[in-house]
């Protein structure tokens, strides 16, 4: 009976390991398809445009409000400690550094990874089910090159200015919280800001995002174009294209920090 | 029918096969459809008519057989030569598969952004939408999305859409499934209009004995697979073959 029970545990794992190992050399084979075809033509532009606009611009309030919480917060809790050693000073190199490096890059990601990761799931698995994507191709227009590489290429493109945004109000955050509450002002915050950065911080950083930004498009195109199963799958694609979004952009983050850890 | 055998045909199926792993979908199916005539795939739900038809305009490929659509074999044909081809095919979609992100007018120029050519054929963009959405009685939805129209009127932007480019042959997915009696018989009406007045010939999947009533010449039953019965209305209707006998009765 236990043996039995065993059993069944472990061919159920080995099942789910196998279609996720699956899922990924498909993933892997649709990015593959991305790369072929983003460079020949007819290239979208107009709907990179707007694509563009949907995902940067209409992400700005969200992006913007997080990065002020984000460094208000994080300056807050760090004060009292930063205190308590006589350090506050480094406050603003510490803020600074831990946001440009890591914490903007990631956390705005990861709230673009809900808003339009999920959101390009769900409308290509809309489109998917109620055979718009059929109908494109029916009508002589590519729909990957249409849907999916102008959705690619725009959060490629969107996500590292948008972190950028993102980092500048954090500090923004930060920076009314040391006046308020240390007399800092301003120019003296900022001026200790650009002390601290250098290019090795930004440029690792602005170079990840960018990397977080293809994973967000990919994903989801990914899981939206793939949808199956009616109106449920749309629901599972919009999911699942968050939950392997999350997951990829720490691998991500991971393999940046390592690789510049040996460069920088 | 006797001058079919002097006709040639628009659009043929030779020995279609097509399987979904274990589900043999499509078992050796054949298909003529002459110029101007109206065919009509009758069959169950789930008996492989949109599985035939998506294979006619290659969203499906087949195991075997052979597409022929105005002398070219579209499973050998390239992705520009088969886009080519395609705008002599309309395709009406079962759910009618609007761009619900888009405007009536911009669903319907969606198929003119890549056979600009068509455009110099014709006249202008604006005059072909236009003159689309008056075939199907639309003129003033122009500006309205899909989601503000009713079933019956999504159902006759799909149609302008698929008229738009002037298509030789039109294939028909279910065109009154999901309607109320009454706007089913509108669309049934126009999908004749069309017929006429711009000498289509038409594929209709359907499984609506009133609308095969009404809009075929010529009638093919599909059942496990193959071609069951091939014949006019009313020699189906009139067929002693209880499975043939089991479309019509109600």
């Amino acid at each position: 009976m236990i043996f039995q029970l065993l059993m069944d545990k472990t061919s159920t794992i080995l099942t789910r390991t196998k279609s996720f190992f699956a899922e990924i050399g498909d993933m892997t084979l649709f990015a593959g398809r991305f790369f072929r075809e983003v460079f020949s033509p007819p290239f979208e532009f107009t709907e990179l445009l707007r694509q563009c606009y949907n995902m940067g611009n209409r992400s700005l309030l969200l992006v913007g409000v997080t990065g002020f919480i984000l460094g208000l917060v994080f300056t807050l809790q760090s004060r009292p400690t930063l205190m308590q050693f006589g350090a506050q000073s480094w406050m603003a190199s510490m803020v600074s550094l831990s946001i440009v490096r890591e914490i903007g890059p990631v956390i705005i990601a990861l709230i673009c990874a809900g808003r339009i990761g999920s959101g390009i799931g769900a409308e290509l698995g809309s489109m998917r089910v109620t055979e718009q994507i059929d109908a494109m191709e029916v009508s002589g227009t590519n729909p990957f090159k249409y849907l999916v590489i102008t959705r690619i290429v725009a959060t490629t493109l969107m996500l590292p200015l948008l972190i950028i945004m993102g980092d500048t109000i954090a500090l923004l955050g930060s920076a009314i919280v040391e006046n308020l509450k240390g007399d800092v002002s301003f120019l003296l915050y900022f001026n200790q800001v650009f002390d601290a950065l250098r290019f090795s911080d930004i440029l690792p950083a602005t170079v990840k995002s960018v990397f977080f930004g293809f994973a967000i498009g990919l994903v989801g195109c990914y899981k939206g174009y793939n949808c199956s199963k009616g109106t449920v799958g749309v629901g599972e694609a919009s999911n699942s294209a968050v939950v392997y979004i999350s997951m990829l952009l720490f691998v991500i983050d991971f393999i940046a920090v390592f690789v510049t850890d040996i460069f920088f | 029918m006797n001058s079919e055998k002097n006709k040639k045909p628009v659009l043929e199926l030779k020995n279609l096969h097509k399987s979904f792993g274990d589900n043999h979908v499509l078992k050796g199916f054949n298909l003529k459809l002459f110029e101007g005539e109206n065919l009509v795939i009758m069959g169950k739900s789930g008996s492989g008519k949109s599985v035939m038809v998506k294979c006619l305009v290659g969203l499906i490929q087949p195991d075997k057989g052979s597409i022929t659509i105005n002398d070219e074999d579209i499973i050998t044909l390239g992705h520009k030569e088969l886009d080519i081809l395609r705008t002599e095919i309309g395709f009406l979609f079962q759910g009618s598969a609007l761009y619900d992100s888009m405007t009536v007018r911009e669903n319907l120029e969606f198929p003119l952004r890549r056979h600009k050519d068509k455009i110099e054929n014709f006249q202008g963009t604006e005059i072909l939408v236009k003159e689309a959405l008056e075939n199907v009685g639309l003129s003033n939805a122009i500006d309205l999305m899909p989601a503000e129209l009713s079933g019956g009127m999504q159902r006759r932007v799909a149609l302008a859409r698929a008229l738009i480019l002037k298509p030789k042959i039109i294939m028909y997915d279910e065109p009154t499934t999901g309607l109320d009696p009454i706007t089913a018989k509108e669309i049934i009406l126009l999908m004749r209009n069309i017929q006429k007045k711009y000498h289509t010939s038409s594929l209709i999947i359907t499984h609506d004995v009133d609308c095969a009533r009404v809009i075929s010449n010529r009638m093919i039953l599909l059942v496990d697979g193959i071609n069951y019965a091939e014949g006019s209305f009313e020699e189906l209707s009139n067929s002693s073959d209880p499975q043939v006998q089991a479309f019509f009765k109600n």
